[in-house]
């Protein structure tokens, strides 16, 4: 209560006077909430996951603030360029589309391949397969022959499609589906593995060059030292050290 | 919450519940709650009134303002308010920050737009960007309830217009006769009588913004169909002390309920008011009441 | 490629014919003004039957809630309650979820999961609680002289309902039906957008639009497109209900006809 107290002080103050050079800039940090390991909301409803611990790390080396936002995967990057956040790190692939709007930092985690959860070992790619609406799953699935897409607003629903038997299979990333799959030994991964997009980075937007420098040589620092790679170990199962 | 709570993996039935049930995703539920009961009591009045100066303006006897009412309340009823939630909030920001920014920043060199980017001098940022998280929360549910204000504005624009055109022409006919300028008429007569034939398409107005919030999290508020589905999707153990499987059904099965207890409270708190209203006035409710005390 | 060619690719992709991959590069306006339209017969085909065959089962809710069997007037009561009481988005959810089960029960079952049939029947039961409202308050405000003449002339049961009852009840319904069909239209944008999911990138016009959204990372231009196809769609609809309109009044003498002005009574 103190805190909110002093800081709308603080911003009382800083309103009337003409913005005072702050000392450690504040960066708000834009994610989606929903996707595990890479974001999720633990139990407590605070933004939790790989680039959570990530994130904080990035912060603490470039000495920014960093504040946790999330938004809604559909309207993330517009709501970045329209600058209600600074970044983006959601789990988000670099693609040549997205690079035409946004700027990306280096890549943070290797290129991740996507993969086929399906109910039974007999999927051979074909018939009806669910995707997450507008990722690039679904316009992968969109362009295979014989498969029928069937899109879904959520990841949720995908998985939830799959167990009621209203898709043979989902596409989507293999982290994502990795611990779903773990635990549930109904479900599969079958037909192989599909590569698309290149690794995952920071998004920012491409007037904050300044932004994007401190972003990049702070994850240039971090897989130096060898903090990168025991988060992805730490997060995710089985992975090797990429970097 | 509960110090039981400690160790959830070795709770068991009701137990297990209730620790679960006062997680602090749960009670962040529960407050959402609370958000949407205050967005729809602070729209209401907004809506009121950019209504009432829409009304007031498409009944103006100066063409433009005539026009302009008009044109408000035509196109936004022409259009689903869904298609408005998913991009007036950007809209209407990027709106105010270049206002801003034309006041505050006049000397700025570069562009505003830069290809895709929206850039304003950090000054016009609303909120500024080292503003604490509750103000930019606050920020977005101000976004909120205007942009709910100006679709259901048009609406109520439209009952209201409606309702001065009902108020019977003699009373402002007699109103004239007492020597009031056109303006007493209007404030003294007009509005005060227009509420009673407003109060139908008001109160089911209400009920269309009611059903309306569980658009809510469209326009980047955490509200209750937010919070339902992030509570009831499936959970692995490795995420969450709680795991448990798709439990959507439940959460808003919740919202069901608490939409229709909206509703019923909303439809007795409006009859009652109707009641109120009619009393006294020459419209077959106030003569029913007349016939009743008779 | 020429706008000619986009639209023949195009056009019919809603339903599943033309090109199969959306485009993926380069958007044109083009491209953008023949999707979302192409989604908007989507949008008409909900509308038009939902209200097509909603419109009976309004009349007979109606007729239940005004009934003196205390079953039949609760049941249409706790009807119209629900359908009225809570959002369209929780109905589809509902309605999706309770279709999925009933698939496993019997094959029969199947097509209630695609959107063309699910999502119509949540429609139809819909639009048919809100329109049994609007002709409830309407079966109640016909003036009582006119069912007097009735009895005077003897007519009794089917016939009086036919000629004297219905008629007048249409009549002062219409207006608030003509908004409640408003209503309705935009309604059908939520569809695919909650609810039901889309096959083969088969969707309405807010389906595409979202898609171009997505895609070019600028709302400003799919959204407006959107709203324009939607206040065409009003616009027609408004200009049909409103030929019906002085159908039903043209007995009446000029100035006792209900102007096509959205009455503000029963707005849904």
């Amino acid at each position: 209560m103190k805190k909110i107290v002093l800081s709308a002080a603080a911003l009382a103050m800083t309103a009337g006077m003409a913005m005072a050079e702050s000392h450690s800039m504040t960066v708000r940090m834009g994610t989606e909430g929903a996707y595990p390991p890479f974001n999720y909301l633990n139990d407590d409803g605070e933004v939790d996951g790989f680039e959570r611990e990530l994130g904080d790390a990035i912060c603490e080396t470039a000495e920014l603030t960093c504040e946790w936002v999330t938004n809604e995967w559909d309207s993330i990057i517009p709501n970045l360029v329209s600058g209600n956040y600074d970044t983006i790190i959601a789990g988000m692939s670099i693609t040549d589309e997205r690079d035409e709007v946004i700027d990306f930092t280096q890549a943070y985690f290797p290129p991740d391949p996507s993969a086929f959860a399906a109910m039974s070992d007999s999927f051979d790619g074909t018939g009806v397969i669910a995707a997450q609406t507008g990722t690039i799953q679904a316009s992968h699935v969109a362009s295979m022959d014989g498969a029928q897409l069937v899109e879904y607003a959520t990841p949720d629903e995908t998985i939830a499609a799959l167990r009621s038997g209203e898709a043979d299979a989902v596409l989507a990333d293999k982290s994502f589906l990795e611990p779903i799959v773990a635990e549930d030994a109904d479900l599969v991964f079958s037909g192989g593995d599909v590569m698309l997009g290149g690794g995952i980075g920071m998004g920012v937007r491409e007037s904050d060059t300044e932004l994007k420098e401190k972003l990049d040589a702070a994850i240039a620092k971090l897989k130096e030292d060898g903090t990168v790679n025991t988060l992805i170990e730490k997060w995710f199962d089985g992975m090797e050290a990429p970097y | 919450m509960f110090a039981s709570c400690a160790d959830p993996e070795t709770l068991t039935g009701l137990n297990w519940l209730a620790c679960y049930l006062t997680n602090g995703k749960h009670l962040l539920f529960y407050q959402s709650f609370g958000t949407v009961m205050l967005l729809l009591v602070i729209t209401a009045p907004v809506a009121l009134a950019f209504g009432f100066l829409g009304a007031s303006a498409a009944r103006s006897h100066v063409a433009p303002f005539r026009w302009l009412g008009k044109s408000y309340t035509s196109i936004v009823r022409g259009v689903p308010d869904i298609a408005f939630f998913l991009f007036f909030v950007i809209a209407l920001d990027q709106a105010f920050e270049w206002l801003r920014h034309q006041v505050k920043c006049p000397d700025w060199g570069q562009p505003i737009r830069q290809g895709s980017d929206f850039v304003v001098c950090d000054a016009a940022k609303l909120p500024l960007s080292s503003s604490p998280q509750w103000v930019h929360e606050t920020y977005g549910f101000a976004l909120a309830v205007l942009t709910f204000a100006i679709v259901f504005g048009a609406f109520a624009a439209n009952v209201l217009f409606g309702a001065m055109r009902s108020v019977p022409h003699a009373q402002m006919e007699t109103a004239e006769a007492y020597g009031f300028s056109s303006r007493q008429a209007f404030w003294r007569i007009l509005v005060p009588q227009m509420w009673l034939y407003a109060l139908p398409g008001l109160s089911n107005l209400w009920m269309i913004l009611i059903k309306a919030t569980p658009l809510l999290f469209l326009l980047g508020v955490e509200d209750i169909v937010y919070w339902a589905r992030e509570l009831g999707g499936s959970k692995t153990a490795r995420f969450s002390d709680y795991p448990h499987g798709d439990w959507r059904m439940w959460y808003f099965g919740a919202l069901l309920v608490f939409y229709l207890l909206l509703t019923k409270v909303s439809e007795v708190a409006l009859d009652r008011l109707m009641t109120r209203l009619s009393h006294g006035q020459a419209t077959s409710g106030g003569e029913a009441q007349r016939k009743a005390a008779a | 490629m020429s706008c000619w060619e986009t639209i023949a690719d195009y056009g019919l992709r809603s339903l599943g014919i033309g090109e199969r991959l959306l485009p993926r590069s380069d958007f044109t306006l083009c491209q953008q003004f023949t999707l979302i339209g192409s989604g908007m017969l989507w949008n008409i085909y909900f509308g038009v039957l939902a209200l097509a065959f909603g419109f009976f089962l309004s009349i007979a809710v109606a007729l239940g809630k005004a009934a003196h069997n205390p079953l039949l007037r609760k049941a249409a009561e706790w009807f119209i309650f629900l359908f009225r009481g809570s959002p369209l988005f929780i109905q589809f959810f509902f309605a999706y979820f309770a279709f999925l089960s009933l698939k496993s029960v019997h094959p029969v079952f199947d097509p209630f999961t695609s959107a063309w049939l699910g999502a119509l029947i949540v429609l139809f039961l819909n639009t048919s609680a809100y329109a049994g409202e609007i002709f409830f308050g309407a079966l109640k405000a016909i003036p009582k002289g006119d069912l007097e003449a009735a009895d005077a002339y003897g007519l009794m049961g089917w016939k009086r309902f036919r000629r004297i009852t219905f008629p007048t009840m249409l009549r002062l319904a219409w207006p608030a039906y003509t908004n409640e069909a408003i209503f309705l239209f935009h309604a059908t944008a939520l569809v695919f957008f909650s609810g039901f999911p889309a096959w083969q990138q088969r969707g309405d016009a807010l389906y595409y639009a979202s898609y171009f959204a997505d895609k070019t990372f600028n709302p400003f231009v799919p959204y407006p497109i959107l709203a324009f196809y939607f206040i065409l769609l009003t616009l027609c609809v408004i200009g049909v209900f409103g030929a019906i309109n002085r159908r039903l009044t043209r007995h009446l003498p000029q100035d006792r006809r209900p102007k096509m002005r959205l009455r503000p009574m029963l707005v849904r």
